[in-house]
């Protein structure tokens, strides 16, 4: 196995790795970490691993280990996507001709950096409103609220340049990276109605062959079986003068 | 408590008087470390609780509740005069492994958090590819009756094919379940247990009435399963009770309606029905739907 995941079943960090790993069709070994109730990743074994005490932690078979979530996602893009587009070295592969190179990677960046903001204000206030984590509510309701009107502001501008993703036309690890809390807000109280350029973006995503799901994620159920025959419309073959939509 | 100056007319309106005679879990035994403390509510009432020796102290406005140690939970009743708690005969079955899963909170009335656990026909849209899958969507025809002597619902001759039926199951099985609804906010199954032919295992759901529209869950689970780590027995537990979490706080109304006609159920439904029945005929209306 190409690494082990020290894994818990209701974060959005650790499903990070497991989704983008799914998408990149790369198997590991997991281990699961008794975070609630047990409060494992607390405990003396996985703090010598990651002396932060957070999880996921992911060791690599040849021996690093990598405590930050973003960290994992640009090293199994690295060594497991053969065609560089989901951490593009240069431009040709994004589809995205009007930045540089460097300012590219910049900007997937900025995202992995605006990943950890969610983590800190929709991540913690789900830890609240499921597990009862004692936190100050108001701000991370404040701090959530404002994480995703930027990043809803940010989707409707891509979409009017003609892009369904964060930085081009193609999806990179800053949209795994931003995907996870947000798509699970409603679990902190927090729906997605306000939303439209969020939602369509979270839709894309859960399109992705190789999509997997966590709790409080669900699959598309109209996409569940892609052999299945397209409903054929038959407005096309009514007489001239009906209306279209109408059979007799 | 009702306030008996007030007579019949003002009693228990809600349902809160008939909610107070039950025993409600609120930690986990060895959860509280000796004079550690924590805060709770239950029923509305601001509880404090405190680790003392072996065992906990449970205060509610400086009176001290009576208190015991259940099923790897602490429970505690807001009566002087409460019903006995209902009792599980397998917890004390060797060779069971007992796995207290914690605590998640859900916005949503613990009476639908109950009635959702009854429910076999959402499997294969929530819980897609572990306790059901699309096309096995068929629940068939099972019984439902009240035990007089104990005063439970059970439901009983349940079959549903299952992709992933527990931690320990290897590819799909037909599962067999039982119900029991051993008190309002209490729900046992049995199902299938996917190593040991003749014996069923154990998964409870004790549910803490925060309020009428919030409660703590607290999943209960006693197994037969001698291969699974604690860590991944919880985590399944917690996986599918997460994918629950979700759908129950986008339920409307929040509160339960139990009174026929609100809702149109279908055969599937039979469990709840009796549920809600069950329900109005002792008065549990606490967390219910009033009649309008």
């Amino acid at each position: 196995m190409p690494f082990t995941l020290y894994n818990y079943v209701l974060s959005g960090n650790c499903y990070k790795v497991r989704l983008l790993a799914s998408l990149l069709n790369v198997s590991y070994e997991s281990v699961s970490v008794d975070f609630h109730p047990g409060q494992a990743h607390k405990s003396e074994p996985l703090l010598q691993l990651n002396p932060a005490g957070t999880l996921p932690i992911l060791v690599t078979e040849d021996g690093i280990v990598l405590t930050e979530t973003q960290a994992m996602l640009v090293w199994l893009a690295q060594h497991h996507d053969p065609d560089n587009t989901w951490w593009p070295m240069n431009n040709n592969q994004l589809g995205n001709s009007q930045l540089s190179d460097g300012q590219q990677t910049a900007l997937i960046l900025q995202w992995l950096g605006f990943a950890s903001r969610l983590s800190a204000t929709i991540g913690e206030l789900r830890l609240h409103s499921m597990l009862n984590k004692a936190i100050d509510v108001a701000a991370a309701q404040r701090g959530s609220k404002i994480a995703l009107r930027e990043l809803e502001s940010h989707l409707t501008e891509q979409r009017i340049k003609g892009c369904s993703w964060l930085t081009g036309a193609k999806p990179t690890v800053a949209d795994i990276a931003c995907f996870p809390y947000t798509a699970l807000s409603p679990d902190a109280g927090i729906e997605h109605d306000d939303y439209p350029a969020i939602r369509s973006w979270l839709h894309a995503l859960r399109s992705l062959q190789g999509f997997v799901t966590m709790p409080g994620i669900y699959e598309l159920h109209e996409l569940r079986n892609p052999d299945a025959p397209i409903p054929v419309k038959h407005s096309t073959e009514l007489a001239p003068g009906h209306p279209p939509g109408v059979t007799q | 408590m009702n306030d008996h100056t007030n007579g019949a007319l003002n009693a228990d309106l809600n349902g809160a008087g008939h909610a107070r005679k039950y025993w409600y879990p609120v930690a986990m035994v060895g959860e509280l470390d000796p004079g550690q403390t924590r805060q709770t509510q239950l029923l509305e009432t601001e509880l404090i609780l405190t680790g003392s020796g072996s065992s906990i102290e449970v205060t509610a406005d400086g009176n001290t509740l009576a208190v015991q140690q259940a099923f790897d939970h602490w429970w505690v009743t807001l009566s002087d005069e409460p019903l006995p708690l209902f009792s599980i005969p397998e917890a004390s079955e060797a060779g069971r492994r007992l796995v207290p899963c914690g605590v998640v909170r859900v916005a949503c009335s613990p009476l639908r958090a109950v009635e959702n656990f009854l429910d076999i026909a959402h499997f294969p849209f929530v819980h897609t590819d572990v306790l059901g899958a699309e096309p096995h969507t068929e629940v068939y025809k099972y019984d439902v009756k009240i035990d007089e002597k104990n005063d439970e619902v059970i439901a009983s001759n349940i079959r549903f094919y299952q992709p992933q039926a527990a931690k320990s199951a290897e590819g799909g099985i037909e599962t067999e379940y039982i119900y029991r609804v051993p008190a309002p906010m209490v729900s046992v199954l049995y199902k299938t247990c996917p190593q040991k032919a003749d014996a069923m295992d154990v998964i409870a759901l004790f549910v803490q009435p925060l309020d009428e529209e919030t409660c703590n869950v607290w999943p209960w689970m006693a197994l037969y399963d001698d291969t699974s780590t604690m860590a991944d027995l919880i985590q399944f537990q917690q996986l599918i009770f997460l994918q629950d979490r979700s759908i129950l706080e986008n339920q409307i109304p929040r509160k339960l309606p139990i009174d026929p006609g609100l809702e149109i159920p279908t055969r599937a439904d039979q469990t709840s029905v009796s549920y809600r029945r069950w329900l109005k005929k002792r008065g549990a209306w606490y967390g219910a739907l009033e009649n309008t």
